[in-house]
């Protein structure tokens, strides 16, 4: 798509202004100024519709779902499908009962690794990862391969913080039975040539699991035209509720997989002797679950969709390019992640400075940026830093938000160079 | 808010630059490595703790920010020559002043610690500043082959 086109169609910073406004956890002030929220990757905040949504579902249809022929289970059992058809329609799955809800991404990665990976894993057998992956997308597989006897094998990262896909052929092999990788890297923000990925791993009979924390959020997600296996995201970065996360798996995959957790709701019929297990997605959600998550969930997709996900990305690129040009002209300043597909995530050192230090200066001025190693210390020890200063931004920030940030690295500069 | 300005003051600075004691003890008989998971920080601190229970040498390594590194550098100036009692008793006072529980003007035996007690006022970053008493504590009590400790 040419650069002007997408131009055109990004978010304004008069309307992500406007849709600021929409969200009352930003109308207040930190320490004494007006607070500047740029911390999205870490969580997003929720707009009035999302918070007005589950109020009224708990006021007016909250009941469990899935069983009692009562007016309000019939309620709550219709929002709650309603919620994942949207999910479906969010990531343009082929079919609603590849949703599974679960409680974040976290749990949609243990559950693959748990379950399919148990199935299917054995000794001398290898998971291949990336030097960039978020420690949720790390130690499940470590878990699974303890049990199992299989190993990791890690494609490593460049300078600029992308894949080095030359080496991905080389370390694809027979015995390679399953690809995670980040869609979008939460501590550099690269977003990864996913699609080439998905097809050198299928080329060779191996399915990817994505994590898609950061790129839901932001950007346009089509699983299909992806043809990634499995994908997973939470619905706390997507200015939805927290507590609850999608996994999405093809169909064939989460029908042929065992059950993650037993209990109500996951079962055919059971008896003592034995029990048959329900279809996806119903298998993969025992208990009685987060209802109210998925009602919240939808609100917030439409909220997003409205708006246009190209229309974010674009306006979150802006953000990214203008922090960037803005934060290289301080002396001591090393960008952490420079590559040159990225998303609204601006991960940075400061020369003899710690980035706990610079967190607690630009809070004090009302400034809520992510300070540490972002959950991925594989990434951290790659550049030799033990810990990032990290700004990411979200469909509410604004030039105006950034030129505090950068003011604010100023103050710490002042006080602290 | 308390005044950021009130938690780094110029000795933090000067300490964060300048480390005392920082670097790695030859033949210690206790040491400790201390890790705060929240940000990725550790330190190491290596002692040489007397028959009688006095702690005659001490030194320290890591990376940190400038309030963990400028504590350290200010225990390891402080309780060198100390009896191992009086360093617990100091940790304690510390952290008492640090978790609001005690005031400063309560805990004259702090002396120079106190500079680091604005940290009270920032509960984020008070473990940053107990860190190094927590490892040192860990060392002392079951340090003779090495340990780990985390402010989790």
């Amino acid at each position: 798509m040419a650069e002007e086109e997408i131009a055109s169609r990004a978010v304004t910073d008069a309307e992500a202004t406007r849709f600021q406004r929409d969200f009352p956890c930003l109308q207040q002030e930190a320490h004494g100024s007006p607070l500047v929220y740029l911390d999205s990757a870490a969580t997003s905040q929720k707009p009035q519709p999302v918070i007005d949504t589950i109020k009224r579902f708990y006021e007016t249809s909250y009941s469990n779902v899935h069983r009692g022929a009562h007016l309000l289970s019939e309620r709550a059992t219709d929002a709650y499908e309603g919620a994942r058809s949207r999910v479906a329609r969010y990531i343009n799955a082929a079919d609603s009962r590849e949703i599974v809800f679960v409680r974040g991404a976290t749990e949609a990665i243990n559950l693959v690794a748990a379950s399919y990976g148990r199935a299917n894993f054995g000794p001398g057998d290898e998971i291949l990862l990336t030097e960039m992956e978020h420690h949720s997308n790390i130690v499940p597989w470590q878990l699974v391969a303890e049990q199992t006897g299989a190993e990791l094998k890690v494609v490593p990262i460049t300078d600029d913080g992308e894949l080095m896909m030359e080496r991905v052929d080389e370390l694809l092999g027979e015995r390679t039975k399953m690809v995670g990788v980040a869609h979008v890297s939460n501590a550099l923000g690269t977003v990864n040539p996913l699609k080439v990925l998905v097809e050198k791993a299928h080329a060779n009979g191996t399915p990817v699991m994505v994590d898609g924390c950061q790129a839901a959020p932001r950007l346009a997600v089509d699983v299909q035209e992806l043809g990634c296996d499995f994908y997973a995201f939470s619905g706390h970065k997507l200015y939805g509720p927290s507590g609850i996360g999608v996994l999405y798996g093809r169909q064939d995959l989460l029908e042929a997989m065992p059950p993650y957790q037993g209990g109500g709701e996951m079962i055919r019929r059971v008896t003592f002797d034995h029990t048959t297990y329900a279809g996806a997605p119903a298998k993969f959600e025992a208990g009685t679950p987060n209802i109210a998550g998925p009602v919240g969930l939808h609100v917030a997709m439409d909220y997003v969709a409205d708006i246009g996900l190209e229309a974010i990305f674009a306006h979150e690129r802006d953000l990214l390019d203008y922090a960037t040009e803005a934060i290289q002209q301080i002396d001591g300043v090393r960008l952490i992640g420079t590559a040159d597909d990225k998303a609204g995530i601006l991960s940075f050192v400061f020369e003899g400075v710690h980035p706990h230090d610079i967190g607690t200066i630009l809070d004090n001025q009302g400034i809520a940026v992510r300070t540490g190693h972002h959950c991925a210390q594989p990434v951290m020890d790659r550049f030799q830093v033990s810990a990032t200063t990290r700004a990411s931004f979200g469909l509410y920030n604004t030039r105006e938000d950034v030129d505090a940030f950068i003011k604010g690295l100023h103050e710490v500069k002042a006080i602290l160079g | 808010m308390a005044d950021v300005r009130d938690l780094y003051q110029e000795v933090i600075f000067e300490h964060n630059k300048n480390p005392r004691n920082f670097g790695v003890l030859e033949n210690p008989n206790r040491f400790a490595t201390g890790h705060n998971p929240l940000c990725g920080d550790q330190l190491t601190v290596y002692l040489i703790v007397d028959d009688d229970g006095t702690v005659s040498d001490v030194k320290f390594e890591g990376s940190g920010c400038a309030i963990s590194v400028a504590s350290a550098s200010l225990m390891t100036q402080m309780i060198k020559g100390k009896p191992q009692e009086e360093v617990e008793h100091i940790f304690q006072a510390f952290h008492d002043v640090c978790m609001k529980e005690r005031d400063v003007e309560e805990t004259p035996e702090l002396e120079k610690l106190a500079v680091l007690a604005g940290v009270r006022d920032f509960p984020s970053r008070v473990k940053c500043a107990t860190l190094a008493w927590h490892t040192i504590h860990a060392a002392l009590e079951r340090g003779e082959q090495g340990t780990e400790v985390t402010t989790e």
